[in-house]
């Protein structure tokens, strides 16, 4: 099985689509067209290249950790996705969506953001292209990621509270996609994670390929072999299909990890919202639920349509663990290796720690998608 | 057969062909007093009526409407419930409802299509589901001879406003302006520019809706199109407390300010 273009105005599997107002319909056309043509221009290619590497800082590392590896009783991998400029893999996709949005002639970003992760690559790509930035964040979001919403506004954007539902980040899409639905012609929406309608879905995934590719290479430098199995948590699912693209041709297991409050996956049911098809937390009548989850980037009640193929298909498979497994795994890495991570990622380490006895013998790369000190604040009350 | 049986094209058509402009206002279902709104609306001169079903992430409604739908949700209220309650309404003019697709698709096509016959609905609007995701549902509506009122933006290309025109049933729903439902100081240019698009491809009804909040701007977006929606001026008229009685009110003005033009 390959990560391949999606067919049928944005299929993967019986998932996907292009399910927005009609006044968006030429704008996603639009996007689909260009993104298209630039993702074969050699010319895009190398000037995304470029700034992903002298402004970004890639390639990331990958991190041998012994410490951790004696702790769990099995050998693990880092991605270093933390050490990118703005300090997780949102900048991947947000340098290649900016580049993209400059070409089409627009002169306004408009993103969503849960974590902050993605508003701060936003803003930071905006300053970087002189281009004006809106951000929507759930209120109860701004609340707990105060250092981001301060970052965001350093960097030049305006910060605009979601206040609507449950004031997180599904509020925070609803009001960017209301937003964009009224300034198209001068606006380039910039969703944060492999989810939306077609073609954000895919061109999101394209954009973070380069942790798959680079991760790929890397494993055969250090193992000369590929990982028994390749982690990530997953809110929409970016940096989970990112690494993934590059092991779904080898015999790698694939282990996307969500929150218990908001496993999409393990308690979906499809349905439609934000623009496409996909497993979602709903009601009997097709409202949409709200997450729940100690981290802000993975409150969100549906998942990217490809990872909902992945799953029926059974090449990926997705596992959920709580806020108390996430808390003991964020110190876990904090104290064996001195790399303190995001609350995201900690969602994949906390399954790799409950998992020791399958783990065992085998041989794990972790996608660590961002550092933590984004979360200081709140696990500082956390932990007391 | 009734008007109400009759549909929503055929009333409309049968309205223009005597002279008159339409008028659709929009009525939040479930909220307080929300019946008798859509009876007060009808007695006022209401050609048809939308009602709103509530979901969860309206993207395309602004701050009146999501308010009203906040209120219904929290109030528990279901799809099912609305569809119930309109199903004993006693009122001789076509009704549609408006939601969105995830409440339809998690009923099932088919049967939230027979669930609207059995209710005497005769149309839905589905405002985020764009023609080109929406074979599966019209052949649904159609097999219960519903009428899938599609939409048409003052984006969407010429050829592509051909296709909705042709496969829209009911009427067009020519979207005034780029935006969200809300009412506006000033009747958008885009308004007027839809409408005559529309009229240019299309032998059907050609109704304006989102941005027209006032009888001025009911009568000056009319002379182009067949006539229009006013939904977030009469919600408002809901959450201020004025009940049945002041959207009664609201209507006769509208319908008066359309007739006497
Ligand atoms: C560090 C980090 N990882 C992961 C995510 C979740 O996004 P995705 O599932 O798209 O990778 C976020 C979102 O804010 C994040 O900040």
């Amino acid at each position: 099985m390959a990560m391949t273009e999606p067919i049928n105005n944005g299929r993967f599997g019986n998932f996907g689509g292009m399910f927005v107002p009609e006044t968006l319909i030429p704008a996603c056309q639009e996007l689909e067209k260009a993104f298209k043509e630039a993702w074969g221009s050699e010319e895009f290619r190398n000037e995304l290249s470029t700034l992903l590497k002298d402004y970004a800082g890639r390639p990331s590392p990958i991190t041998e950790c012994e410490r951790i590896s004696d702790e769990l009783g099995y050998k693990v991998l880092l991605k270093r996705e933390d050490l990118n400029h703005t300090g997780s893999h949102k900048i991947n996709n947000v340098l290649g969506q900016a580049l993209l949005a400059k070409s089409m002639g627009k002169t306004r970003l408009v993103a969503e953001t849960g974590a902050g992760q993605h508003g701060v690559a936003t803003a930071t790509a905006a300053a970087l292209f002189g281009m004006d930035c809106v951000v929507y964040m759930g209120e109860v979001d701004i609340e707990r990621q105060k250092l981001n919403v301060f970052r965001m506004r350093l960097l030049g954007a305006e910060v605009r509270p979601a206040l609507s539902g449950s004031r997180t980040l599904k509020d925070a899409i609803n009001e960017a996609m209301r937003d964009w639905v009224a300034t198209v012609e001068e606006s380039h929406y910039c969703l944060g994670s492999v989810m939306g309608p077609h073609p954000y879905p895919w061109m999101v995934r394209e954009f973070h390929r380069v942790i798959g590719l680079e991760a790929y290479s890397q494993c055969q430098d250090i193992l000369g072999a590929d990982p028994d199995v390749v982690t990530a948590c997953v809110g929409g699912g970016s940096n989970a299909l990112g690494i993934f693209s590059g092991f779904v041709e080898t015999d790698a297991e694939l282990i996307g990890v969500e929150p218990a409050g908001g496993a999409a996956v393990a308690r979906g049911i499809p349905g439609v919202v934000h623009g496409s098809l996909s497993y979602l937390l709903q009601d009997e009548w097709g409202q949409v639920l709200e997450a729940e989850s100690i981290s802000a980037g993975l409150d969100y009640p549906g998942i990217g349509p490809e990872h909902a193929h992945l799953a029926e298909t059974g090449r990926a498979r997705y596992e959920k663990v709580n806020d108390k497994e996430v808390v003991e795994a964020f110190q876990l890495l904090s104290r064996t290796e001195g790399i303190i991570p995001a609350l995201e990622p900690a969602h994949a380490l906390a399954w790799m720690s409950r998992e020791r006895e399958y783990l065992s013998g085998k041989t794990v790369l972790l996608n660590l998608s961002g550092r933590g000190d984004k979360d200081a604040t709140q696990m500082m009350e956390v932990l007391g | 057969m009734t008007p109400r049986e009759e549909g929503i094209e055929n009333t409309l058509l049968q309205a223009i062909a005597d002279g008159r402009k339409c008028l659709v206002p929009y009525i939040t279902g479930g909220f307080e007093g929300y019946l008798e709104a859509i009876s007060a609306a009808a007695e006022a001169g209401a050609n048809a009526i939308e009602i709103g079903i509530p979901f969860s992430d309206p993207v395309m409604d602004g701050p009146t409407i999501q308010a009203a739908n906040d209120m219904v949700l929290s109030d528990g209220i279901t799809p099912l419930q609305i569809i119930n309650e309109i199903a004993s309404l006693d009122v001789d003019i076509p009704l549609a409802v408006m939601t969105y697709y995830n409440v339809v698709y998690r009923f099932g096509l088919e049967r939230f299509a027979s669930n609207l016959s059995e209710a005497g609905i005769s149309g839905i609007i589905l405002p985020d589901l764009p023609l080109i995701e929406a074979s599966s549902w019209k052949s649904a509506a159609n097999t219960k001879n519903r009428e899938a009122i599609l939409l048409a933006a003052p984006t969407t290309t010429q050829e592509h406003l051909k296709k909705i025109c042709d496969e829209t049933r009911g009427f067009v729903y020519a979207v005034g302006l780029l935006g969200i439902t809300g009412a506006r100081k000033e009747l958008a240019e885009s308004a007027k520019i839809i409408a005559s698009r529309c009229k240019e491809m299309t032998e059907k009804p050609v109704l304006v809706g989102v941005g027209i909040g006032t009888p001025d701007q009911a009568v000056k977006v009319s002379k182009v199109s067949d006539g229009c929606i006013v939904g977030s001026a009469i919600v408002q008229k809901l959450l201020d407390g004025g009940g049945p009685e002041a959207v009664g009110k609201l209507v006769s003005e509208f319908r008066l300010a359309l007739d006497n033009d």
